[in-house]
């Protein structure tokens, strides 16, 4: 159904100030909840102080190796995740085989939540960027594997019909030239879910003590300094939108050929 | 004419049933002629077809091509009713995917591309993606890539069903232009009485359960032919009784 476009949303300018409207009646509401008290007194940050908290944490040198060191081991875990998922996921639903030998397993396997890794991660790799990558790499298989496997189950066997009506059957180049280009929507669709779900197994990863912005929001929420923590929480959203933004832009780049 | 193609005793039915969905098909067609295969929903045609492409495999009987060893072509050439151009290549792409594999050099595949483009006359939609093409369009897009690798026998199934009729009559005649122009071997499945005796130099009635050929009937009525004809009009009246 196609809905009837409120006069202000009408304009760019309109819903900008829209949005903008939205963000400001939510710091409002926060403020006013600040004052109020309806949490312990000092446990909601006051949201005039963040400028403040953000100049504090990139003066006191903290901000800057804290995001260089979440980065290293999110984008480590991020691509082993992302390469293992896609090829495990790839493999298993193009070849039968396959299918069957790891279907057991995956079953098992898959309802572990990615921090129940977390036990192994300290045991095998100590508090380390191994460790946290590890942990990354698991959630974001799962993710890359599903999409993956499902999106190539899901090739519409016309279209290997057509490679065998024009003499292009061979394994690898129907691989080449109909499973992966037919598949490929599917499977960016899960590396952009792993971009997002890779932060979110990050987060809780280093709270247990591996350098990075979760451990500084740990310990800036162990001396009350909840402003610093939002911060933190503020700036993992500017980068998960870069790198959002970034993939959408590949994507678009490599699916041209998707209508619009 | 010597023969290019030679169906002995065909027979098909599915893995999970006895009852075969045709049964002791012979056909012969002879190089150059285009024949239609009519028949209503059920009676096998469009299986006949893919088993002569050599994408199912018959039950019970014999295809045989008589056709020279040639590696710059193919033996068949397929056009599919629903067009199916693969979405992630353009249009110069899609006609292009049968030549790999052929022994042509990059030269020689730009000159086929080139020469099937002109005859379906899409040139200037080379460089489109099939999302951006007409119904009529995408059909001609699957017509230029089985023309191009220029097949012995060209192998239809019911390509013009999916568009409009004024589309329809415009991708008729063309096609008669272009097997005027080649004369090439062509095997034309249709629902159509009206349009295989339009098109065929033969038409060919499947019929009844099992399907089983209940009329060959030569069309010698002279080319160029006009849709309104008497003649045209009875002799499909006349064919029509068959089905």
């Amino acid at each position: 159904m196609l809905q009837q476009l409120h006069p202000l949303a009408r304009s760019r300018w309109g819903r900008s100030l829209l949005g903008l409207s939205g963000v400001l009646a939510f710091v409002a509401f926060w403020k006013y909840a600040q004052v109020s008290g309806w949490a312990a007194a000092g446990t909601i940050p006051d949201p005039f102080l963040l400028p403040g908290a953000l100049a504090d944490e990139w003066s006191s040198e903290r901000l800057l190796p804290a995001l260089g060191s979440s980065l290293i081991h999110y984008v480590w875990g991020l691509a082993l995740g992302t390469m293992l998922g896609f090829l495990v996921g790839t493999v298993a639903a193009s070849s039968s085989l396959m299918d069957a030998l790891h279907g057991w397993l995956a079953r098992i396997l898959r309802p572990i939540p990615p921090l129940a890794w977390v036990v192994f991660a300290i045991a095998w790799f100590k508090v380390s960027h191994a460790g946290a990558a590890f942990v990354i790499a698991i959630g974001v298989f799962w993710v890359n594997y599903f999409a993956s496997y499902s999106a190539v189950r899901n090739v519409d066997p016309k279209y290997y019909e057509l490679s065998r009506a024009f003499g292009q059957s061979g394994f690898l180049r129907q691989a080449l030239q109909v499973t992966l280009p037919a598949a490929a929507p599917g499977i960016f669709s899960g590396m952009r879910t792993g971009i997002g779900q890779a932060w979110m197994t990050l987060i809780a990863a280093e709270l247990l003590g591996v350098p990075g912005m979760g451990q500084e929001m740990n310990s800036a929420a162990g001396v009350g300094a909840y402003e610093a923590v939002v911060v933190y929480m503020l700036i993992i959203s500017l980068v998960y939108t870069l790198s959002d933004t970034l993939f959408a832009q590949i994507e678009n780049r490599v699916l041209k050929w998707r209508p619009s | 004419m010597a023969p290019i193609l030679n169906i002995k005793n065909l027979s098909y039915h599915y893995d999970n049933s006895d009852e075969p969905v045709f049964a002791d098909i012979n056909l012969e067609v002879e190089s150059g002629e285009f024949i239609a295969v009519v028949g209503g929903s059920g009676v096998g045609k469009s299986t006949l077809l893919r088993c002569v492409a050599n994408l199912t495999k018959p039950s019970d009987g014999e295809i045989v091509l008589y056709v020279p060893h040639d590696d710059t072509r193919r033996r068949r050439g397929i056009v599919f009713q629903d067009g199916r151009l693969m979405p992630w290549r353009r249009l110069r792409g899609n006609v292009a995917y049968g030549l790999k594999g052929l022994k042509l050099n990059a030269q020689e595949k730009r000159a086929r591309v080139d020469e099937v483009l002109k005859m379906t006359r899409m040139q200037e939609l080379a460089d489109r993606w099939p999302h951006q093409l007409s119904g009529g369009q995408v059909q001609r897009g699957g017509i230029a890539r089985a023309l191009a690798v220029h097949p012995h026998l060209l192998l239809m199934d019911e390509p013009f069903s999916a568009v409009d009729a004024i589309t329809r009559r415009h991708l008729q005649d063309q096609l008669l232009a272009i097997w005027d122009e080649t004369r090439k071997a062509v095997m034309f499945i249709t629902h159509d009485i009206e349009e295989a005796v339009y098109l065929a130099d033969r038409v060919i009635v499947l019929a009844g359960s099992p399907g089983k050929i209940v009329l060959d009937r030569c069309i010698d009525i002279s080319r160029p032919r006009r849709r309104n004809a008497d003649e045209l009009q009875q002799l499909a009246h006349d064919i029509a009784q068959y089905l």
